[in-house]
């Protein structure tokens, strides 16, 4: 049996580690709430952005973005991967990262190129190891997400796309679901899914545009992608807390189990010593 | 009573401004523009300006805006703001720098390894896991 030292010691180390888990899961509940509300602060735009780009499609029928186009002969793909830029929030990034693999397979069995951007140091972490091929990448973007950082990485994919470098793009993110689910998602953002339309406001007048049709779209088109990526990384940052807070919850929890165990342990060790002692003392007595 | 137009100023970070105005002028990119009620539908640039708003009370707001674009319809204005000063050299270089961070992130790239690969040693790593929590859970009773 283990001296009662020695488990004082294993007692103290484990409530080390209960105190940082503690800690990190009481900062992580506190800026769920943050970012929940930058979840919402954001979709205004996204929604306001798809009001004015469905009725710009229905306007100019004559004219077709490169962006809406399906082009049937996929040889390339695009993915713009929003990873966490920490770890310790549990299987968040690797049951993600798993999907995505599989994905991956399901590709170059097809013969198609993978080019990818990846969002996020754990992102990098890992595509390190992989050889796939990356074109951008953007990293410590901290709880609240800039969308300034992010239009650099954005742009490299979409000027791919123009080019024809590039036949589909998909974002991958986690989904807030609520605080104990989050869900990995992988959208597709180009070519343009058809945007729900309003039938409410079915109507015959046209804008006036100031330079053209043509230019303005371009210009709606890539500020709505952008604001999809956005939202994205700003929803990732929400499910990357809530993965924190519960995995060091039971992390403190576990803690918490083997603190009671080690002390039963302690408790025993130290009953035995003093059961020891008094047998030793009874002997010596009688001995005498 | 004067007549209103409802302003919405939103930019993809927040909503900015939600509110009634009798007039709205803007920083358009061919010129100032000054929006009231029952303006004629129009679409168009912004650049870098100041966004005054007449609200119906006879008070004056103002935002800065650093470009973005500008939806009218009759009884409605909605400023789409950027966040950021954009330009086509300032994206250009954005962009040459995303590109330069994914070298460097990738700078000492081990061997190169395979999907195939690295999944396998995923899901390795993920059984073993499993078997950890499993054990785990065996040691309590």
């Amino acid at each position: 049996m283990a001296n009662s030292s020695e488990i004082v010691g294993q007692i103290k180390s484990v409530q080390n580690t209960r105190k940082v888990t503690r800690a990190l899961e009481m900062v992580s509940a506190s800026k769920i709430r943050k970012a929940q509300d930058r979840m919402a602060a954001s979709r205004p735009y996204a929604r306001m952005m798809r009001q004015v780009i469905s009725h710009l499609s229905q306007a100019s029928l004559e004219y077709e973005h490169p962006f809406t186009q399906v082009r049937d002969d996929v040889k390339r793909v695009g993915y713009i991967i929003v990873a966490t830029d920490r770890g310790l929030c549990g299987g968040l990034n690797n049951n993600m990262f798993r999907q995505l693999l599989g994905e991956f397979k399901q590709w170059q069995d097809q013969g198609v190129e993978i080019t990818t951007v990846i969002i996020g140091k754990k992102a990098a972490q890992f595509f390190k190891r992989l050889n796939v091929h990356v074109s951008a990448s953007t990293q410590d973007l901290g709880d609240e997400p800039q969308l300034d950082q992010l239009i650099g990485s954005i742009k490299v994919v979409l000027d791919d796309y123009r080019e024809q470098k590039l036949d589909r793009l998909f974002v991958c993110y986690n989904e807030f679901v609520n605080t104990m689910t989050q869900k990995s998602r992988f959208d597709q953002l180009l070519p343009l899914p058809a945007i729900e339309e309003d039938t409410s406001s079915q109507t015959n007048w046209d804008y006036l545009y100031e330079p053209s049709a043509e230019a303005l779209l371009d210009d709606f088109l890539t500020r709505y992608i952008e604001s999809i990526v956005y939202q994205a990384t700003v929803e990732n940052v929400a499910s990357e807390h809530a993965a924190r807070m519960v995995a060091m919850k039971s992390a403190s929890d576990n803690a918490n189990n083997l603190i009671d165990d080690l002390r039963l342990m302690y408790n025993k060790a130290r009953q035995a010593a003093i059961t020891q002692e008094i047998s030793e003392i009874v002997g010596g007595a009688s001995a005498v | 009573m004067a007549s209103t137009i409802h302003c919405d100023i939103v930019s993809a970070e927040s909503e900015l401004y939600s509110g009634e105005a009798t007039m709205v002028i803007v920083p358009g990119e061919q010129g100032d523009l000054g929006v009231t009620p029952k303006h004629a539908p129009l679409l168009t640039r912004l650049r870098a300006g100041e966004v005054r708003i007449q609200t119906a009370d006879g008070d004056e707001e103002h935002f800065y805006v650093s470009g973005g674009l500008l939806e009218i319809q009759p009884n409605v204005v909605t400023v789409l703001s950027d966040t950021g000063q954009r330009a086509a050299d300032v994206d250009e270089a954005a962009a040459l720098e995303a590109k330069a961070a994914a070298e460097r992130a990738l700078a000492d790239q081990t061997a190169g390894m395979e999907v195939a690969e690295a999944q396998a040693q995923l899901a390795q790593a993920m059984a073993q896991l499993a078997a950890l929590e499993r054990f785990r859970k065996k040691m309590k009773h």
